[in-house]
């Protein structure tokens, strides 16, 4: 029995900005929490410039897998190497891969006490030494690009969701960073809130940023993702380009999740 | 099918009734709400009628100042205020030289001038001023060693004053200043220690502030005073106030920890992750974005803390000491000066009153001041 899937609208496809040079490789990664396997035989390899969405049931390993990529999360099995710098005990590899590697949340975790703005510098200034002005300089720049450089003095607590998940953004590009993790950066959104934050992902992607995205938001998906990657349960179940992914998933697993969010 | 859109007409603002608003409004919200609150309102009036005019009649209307013995106060009804004026030198520098007693002025005198512009920072006086940093510094890491040499003397051609001439409110101040100093970088510490992944390091600060706290003030007192001693060998001596100032900087340590570990514990797991997701270390992680919400979030308990350490400093009195309770109460026992305990120990009242209720107020300043969302 095949089941026919209404793929989400596309408007305009962003141009995949895909290079053949490899930036994440995930090699037969194992994790444990206790005695719990969350993530099981994992072999992920992602391309400067790829755009991924990672999609799964809650649960099923999707933050633990990319939150392994900046190891905020220790796996126990298993390489990762990002940008040529394999994750292990090593500090000076953590403080290389984090420079390298920007993440954004769901729930933004800006840091209330500071200004927007010192939100945007206080990474830059305190990790790779910038001198105050031009730090203030690129997180102008960055602040304008996710369209809110009027809030600069504001404290986060006085901006919306959307408006602080964008600053979340900004704050995260401020490093300068080769890949960005989103980790569901929708999902605590009020939905009128949800495109703007979504739109400044998609000017993200079309300037070739490589990005791994946790999300459901299955337009986005269609829109920019170069791979759509499907987990279940601790494992990637199937992955494959947007098109194909809705249009012919192979996995029944995929095809009753697809039924699941899509039909509502 | 006709085209009809409503025109919605937004309903224009009106007053609030005139029962919540203005002095009336707030006199029937706040005192007469129901017939309890009535009662209760009616019952405080009551009291204040017999507490009040008596208290004020003690203290100020048929009190007397004028004259320098007790004489000039008998039959009077009121507050003896002659022997807090004739003591007062005493009460406030103890058994300090007089002709010496400027470089304790000076030296408070500079320290107030110097705490201004940190501790109203945000005020358009201080906006301009950019050396805050290096003043905070200066007050913290060198002041407390000038402070030391004005106090004890011996350079410059300056006598030396032994402490034990140190008293009256002077010592009281270097006692809570110094605890109060100490206890939040120790606590700010011990905090984290106790929250560490490293076993031998929380073990020691789980340690040392569950038995400082287990056990009272006095006691670590009388031990840093009578038990120390006799540990050190021969000849080692150890000045009594030092002794004192440790104890004291110890104990309320302990309890600043916890009260910090209670902020840290509010701080969500969020921050840490944002904080190192963008490549903070550990230390500036803690310093740039977990402490600075930490400690925000417990300034009031913090500031009670040292509320209550400027209390406690009375209890040196047990090892020997004259803070200001004790002077007063050495010199109330004087015979020239007996029957008057009641005056001193009022003075002394409103002094720390005036100390207590300074910190509680700056701590509400300080909240508002940092308050940053809604
Ligand atoms: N710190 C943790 N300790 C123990 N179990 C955890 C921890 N974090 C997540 N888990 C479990 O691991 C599984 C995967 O979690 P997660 O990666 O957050 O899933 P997803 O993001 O796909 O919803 C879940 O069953 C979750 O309960
Ligand atoms: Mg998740």
């Amino acid at each position: 029995m095949s089941e026919q899937f209404e793929a989400p609208q596309t408007t305009s496809q962003v141009a995949s900005s895909i290079t053949n040079e490899v930036v994440i490789q995930m090699l037969d990664v194992n994790k444990w929490y206790g005695r719990f396997h969350v993530l099981k035989d994992i072999n992920l390899t992602v391309m400067r410039g790829e755009r991924i969405v990672v999609c799964g049931p809650s649960g099923s390993g999707k933050s633990t897998l990319i939150r392994c990529i900046n190891r905020l999360e220790e796996h126990q099995e298993g390489d990762i190497i990002v940008d040529g710098v394999t994750l292990n005990d090593d500090i000076r590899n953590l403080d290389a891969i984090r420079q390298e590697v920007g993440m954004v949340f769901q729930s933004f975790n800006l840091f209330p006490h500071l200004t927007v703005l010192q939100n945007c510098t206080l990474a830059p200034i305190w990790v790779k030494k910038m001198p105050k002005g031009e730090a203030e300089e690129i997180a102008m720049k960055f602040l304008t690009r996710v369209r809110i450089p009027e809030q600069a003095d504001k404290y986060p607590g006085q901006l919306s969701g959307g408006q602080q998940q964008r600053v979340a953004i900004a704050r995260s590009l401020c490093m300068n960073p080769n890949v960005m993790l989103f980790d569901e950066p929708t999902s605590a959104l009020d939905p009128e809130m949800i495109s703007e934050v979504l739109d400044t992902m998609v000017d993200l992607a079309a300037e070739g940023m490589t990005m791994i995205v946790v999300t459901h938001e299955m337009g986005f998906a269609n829109k920019v993702a170069d791979r759509v990657i499907f987990m279940d349960r601790g494992e990637i179940v199937e992955q494959a380009p947007p098109q194909e992914f809705f249009n012919n998933p192979k996995s029944d697993r995929t095809k009753l999740f697809l039924s699941q969010i899509l039909s509502h | 099918m006709a085209e009809t859109t409503a025109h919605h007409i937004p309903k224009p603002d009106r007053e609030p009734p005139g029962s919540y608003v203005g002095v009336r409004g707030w006199i029937m919200q706040n005192l007469l709400s129901s017939p309890l609150n009535v009662f209760m309102t009616l019952l405080g009036i009551v009291f204040l009628w017999y507490s009040v005019p008596p208290l004020l009649n003690w203290l100020i209307f048929n009190a007397t100042i004028s004259g320098d013995t007790r004489d000039n106060c008998i039959g009077t009804g009121g507050a003896c205020w002659v022997f807090v004026k004739i003591r007062f030198n005493q009460f406030m520098y103890g058994f300090y030289p007089s002709e010496e007693q400027w470089r304790i002025n000076l030296t408070f005198a500079v320290l107030f001038i110097g705490m201004l512009p940190l501790m109203f920072w945000d005020s358009k006086l201080f906006r301009g001023f950019r050396y805050k940093r290096e003043l905070a510094v200066f007050l913290l890491f060198i002041f407390p060693f000038l402070a030391g040499f004005m106090f004890y003397g011996g350079v410059f051609g300056m006598p030396v004053v032994e402490t034990s001439q140190w008293g009256g409110l002077f010592l009281t101040l270097i006692i809570a200043i110094t605890g109060i100093v100490a206890s939040l970088p120790l606590g700010v510490l011990l905090a984290l220690g106790r929250r560490s992944n490293m076993p031998v390091i929380k073990m020691l600060c789980i340690g040392f502030i569950e038995l400082v706290r287990a056990v009272p003030l006095i006691t670590v007192l009388f031990m840093a005073s009578v038990m120390i001693p006799l540990f050190l060998p021969e000849g080692v001596n150890f000045n009594k106030l030092v002794r004192a100032l440790i104890a004291v900087a110890l104990f309320s340590a302990a309890y600043s920890a916890e009260t910090i570990r209670g902020g840290l514990q509010s701080i969500p797991k969020g921050q840490y992750e944002a904080a190192a997701s963008m490549g903070l270390s550990y230390w500036k992680m803690m310093g740039l974005v977990v402490m600075p919400q930490a400690l925000k979030a417990v300034i009031p308990g913090i500031v009670s803390g040292f509320i209550g350490l400027f209390k406690d400093t009375t209890l040196v009195l047990i090892i020997g000491l004259f803070d200001v309770l004790n002077i007063v109460r050495a010199a109330s026992q004087d015979p020239k000066w007996f029957g008057l305990a009641v005056e001193g120990y009022a003075f002394t009242a409103i002094l720390f009153f005036v100390f207590c209720f300074g910190m509680s107020q700056y701590s509400i300043f300080l909240e508002k001041k940092l308050h940053t969302g809604h």
